[in-house]
């Protein structure tokens, strides 16, 4: 199911919003007919394999290509640049200067947004220091060690104190401790009112972070919503291991249970966990355990993009 | 526009500090001066060895009275003829081979002699390498016949000369030449500094900033903060290099640059249309090359442009040339209304014509095809780089451009 941009709440409430947006590269689709809204102050993670157009509808958004057809509002502005200022942007492939001093390539980054550049080198400062790199704010960007690059590529991002920050496959090259640092800027961020939208082809990062997600699947928003909607798409899962091998409290469990290593497995019954308790223990069940799951956002996501989705998502692990 | 510019020059001044302050960008100041230098020496050189070359000298191997007759001739005429042509006679006591002294004296190195004289001064006979001098053979005979006959000596008549700053005929004459330097200079320097630009783009690229860029201010301001950072860093190579040639004129030559010909427009305009015309020239092929060289992903794709894109320099030089000494002809308005080779003829107009006002115009023109220019430049490097934009004709974007 697709939700549309339309049924959300008033477009004043929303970082951004898009509808419909296509992109064609010669005779290739590769976004088709996209539709998303971001509430403000969300931290909204945008999933899908590699490949399923993420960046290229990203890119939309910030105005670096333009849509084929579709609209996309940022801030409230149609066109993105007129909002460059309140914007910060972590691209997938990262880049500096490598002659830069890495405060200077802080600094730089600001000055693209409006930041002017002394502020942006003492803000530069501060953050660097803030992030253990202190030493290293005037060596050239060449010196420093990859993860090193990426986190004053990040800080380059956030330095002009954005509205919005859009990252793409921020935590990719990252370390586990890096990767832990990451997360907890969003959410700091995220506390302070900014609205964070990324990528990620790793559905941890965005069960971990995500109030919204989007999934995104060959071109196309395959769902739309907050991560529990996404979840109770699924029932939960029930665990059942019984004394009793027979008798009627079998009527109780639904068609499709399945036995796996003496457990029962089957969807909690529509009717909620208290029914099936009761049916159990009147029908002489003996319960040993019985435990009810709720169904994990990697679950959601082979329920809704599909399990081939699912497979490419899963070549990489989260830290 | 404010935004625009405002990015275009965050985008310029890192640029510039990043040019100018490489250790690189030392090298790019001396690199020029090398060449003055080495030519400034082996000029000298080549200039002493000339004089010591260019006078031809003649072995003569008459009678000792008939070489003194010879040589008086020569004497007498010396300060009508041109110094460095002036024929030397070296006397040679005839020996009975002739044949056999002609060869010797023909393989002499000290001196080394062009011809020899034989004979008599009834009966002379050339032998030598003189086929292709008409001149001087022309002087031979000039000086044989004064020797036959010898002129009494006249007192010349007297000339009253009153001397002018200049003529029509001479000021066209030294306008063209100033037309010349001007153009080739500009030239030269165009050549030299906006082919930089070719390659501009590759350091985004290849660090992928340019998608940081690209997401952060019009591609448009990309364009012209590089253009103008690397016309900026240009200007500070060619203050050093100006100087230093100021210099060097002000030392070889006396009286210095003032005695370099007045173009029609007066040494100050003169100077401020040069600079602005730099400034045009460079912008105009920067932007071309600039949108060219976007298009490149390696080096090596630049260095392959830069031979097709150098011919064309050359051939927009060859056009401008066209007008010099023709300000108003069909050729010079058509080369000043191309754009690309607009600044070339202009500065070549100052030199030779007075009116101002068309420069106005020629300046507004260029400017107008630099915006145009570089539009193109960033639309092109947002449809074919970033792959962005609709699909649409070429004649839609042209319009929408």
């Amino acid at each position: 199911m697709l939700r549309s941009a339309s049924s959300n709440p008033a477009s004043g409430a929303l970082a951004v919003e898009a509808r419909d947006l296509v992109k064609d590269f010669g005779d290739t689709r590769a976004v088709d007919g996209v539709s998303l809204a971001v509430p403000k102050g969300a931290i909204f993670g945008l999933l899908g394999p590699n490949g399923a157009g993420k960046t290229t509808t990203l890119r939309m958004l910030l105005g670096i290509i333009d849509p084929s057809s579709g609209t996309r509002s940022i801030l409230g502005h149609q066109r993105p640049l007129e909002a460059a200022s309140e914007i910060g942007y972590l691209p997938e492939e990262r880049g500096l200067y490598p002659a830069m001093h890495a405060r200077d390539a802080i600094a730089f980054m600001g000055a693209l947004r409006g930041l002017p550049l002394g502020e942006g080198r003492r803000r530069a400062d501060a953050l660097l220091a803030g992030h253990d790199l202190g030493d290293w704010a005037r060596k050239p960007i060449r010196t420093l060690s990859k993860g090193m690059a990426q986190t004053v590529q990040l800080l380059g991002t956030i330095v002009h104190k954005p509205r919005l920050i859009i990252l793409d496959e921020p935590f990719a090259g990252l370390d586990a401790i890096n990767q832990g640092r990451l997360e907890e800027l969003i959410r700091r961020e995220a506390r302070s009112g900014v609205t964070i939208i990324f990528s990620t082809h790793v559905i941890a990062h965005a069960e971990r972070l995500c109030e919204h997600i989007a999934i995104i699947a060959r071109g196309r928003v395959a769902f739309d919503g907050q991560v529990d909607e996404a979840r109770s798409r699924l029932r939960s899962i029930v665990r059942l291991r019984t004394r009793a091998e027979d008798g009627p409290w079998r009527s109780a469990l639904p068609d499709s249970a399945r036995r796996v290593g003496g457990e029962w497995v089957f969807e909690l019954p529509q009717g909620g966990p208290e029914p099936l308790l009761k049916a159990l223990i009147d029908g002489g069940a003996g319960i040993d355990t019985l435990a009810i799951e709720r169904p994990g956002l990697h679950d959601a996501f082979v329920a809704i993009a599909g399990s081939a989705a699912a497979k490419d998502m899963g070549q990489e692990k989260p830290q | 526009m404010k935004h625009l510019i405002r990015s275009a020059f965050v985008i310029g001044r890192r640029d510039f500090t990043a040019t100018v302050l490489s250790k690189a960008f030392i090298f790019f100041l001396l690199g020029p001066l090398f060449p003055l230098l080495l030519g400034g020496l082996f000029g000298g050189i080549g200039a002493q060895v000339a004089n010591r070359t260019e006078q031809p000298v003649i072995a003569v191997t008459f009678t000792a009275p008939d070489f003194a007759r010879l040589s008086a001739a020569r004497d007498r005429i010396a300060p009508a003829l041109p110094d460095p042509g002036l024929v030397k006679f070296v006397h040679y006591a005839p020996a009975a081979d002739s044949n056999a002294q002609v060869r010797a004296l023909l393989k002499s190195k000290s001196p080394p002699i062009r011809a020899v004289l034989t004979g008599n001064l009834d009966q002379p006979r050339v032998t030598g390498a003189v086929g292709g001098d008409a001149g001087l053979l022309n002087q031979l005979r000039l000086t044989l016949a004064d020797a036959r006959s010898p002129q009494p000596p006249q007192q010349p008549p007297a000339i009253a000369v009153t001397e002018v700053a200049a003529s029509s005929g001479s000021l066209a004459h030294d306008r063209v030449f100033t037309a010349q330097i001007g153009q080739m200079l500009l030239f030269f320097l165009t050549v030299l500094l906006s082919g930089m630009l070719m390659s501009q783009l590759i350091e985004e690229k290849s660090n992928k900033i340019v998608e940081v860029i690209a997401a952060a201010v019009p591609i448009d301001a990309m364009f012209l903060g590089k253009l103008f950072a690397m016309l900026a860093s240009s200007v500070v190579g060619i203050v050093v290099w100006i100087s230093a040639g100021a210099l060097l004129i002000q030392t070889i030559k006396h009286g210095g640059v003032q005695t370099l010909p007045p173009p029609a427009v007066g040494w100050p305009a003169f100077l401020a249309l040069a600079i602005i015309y730099f400034a045009m020239n460079y912008l105009l092929l920067g932007s071309v090359f600039l949108t060219i060289g976007a298009q490149a992903s390696t080096a090596r794709e630049v260095q392959t442009l830069s031979m097709p894109v150098t011919f064309g320099q050359v051939l927009l030089f060859g056009f401008a040339s066209t007008a010099i000494g023709a300000s108003d002809s069909n050729n010079a308005i058509i080369a000043a209304i191309f754009p690309l080779s607009s600044p070339m003829v202009m500065l070549a107009r100052a030199a030779e014509r007075p009116e101002l006002w068309p420069h106005l115009v020629a300046i507004l023109w260029q400017a107008l095809w630099v915006a145009v220019i570089l539009r193109i430049g960033a639309q092109l490097f947002r449809k074919t780089v970033l792959k962005s934009g609709p699909r649409t004709s070429l004649w839609r974007r042209l319009r929408r451009t």
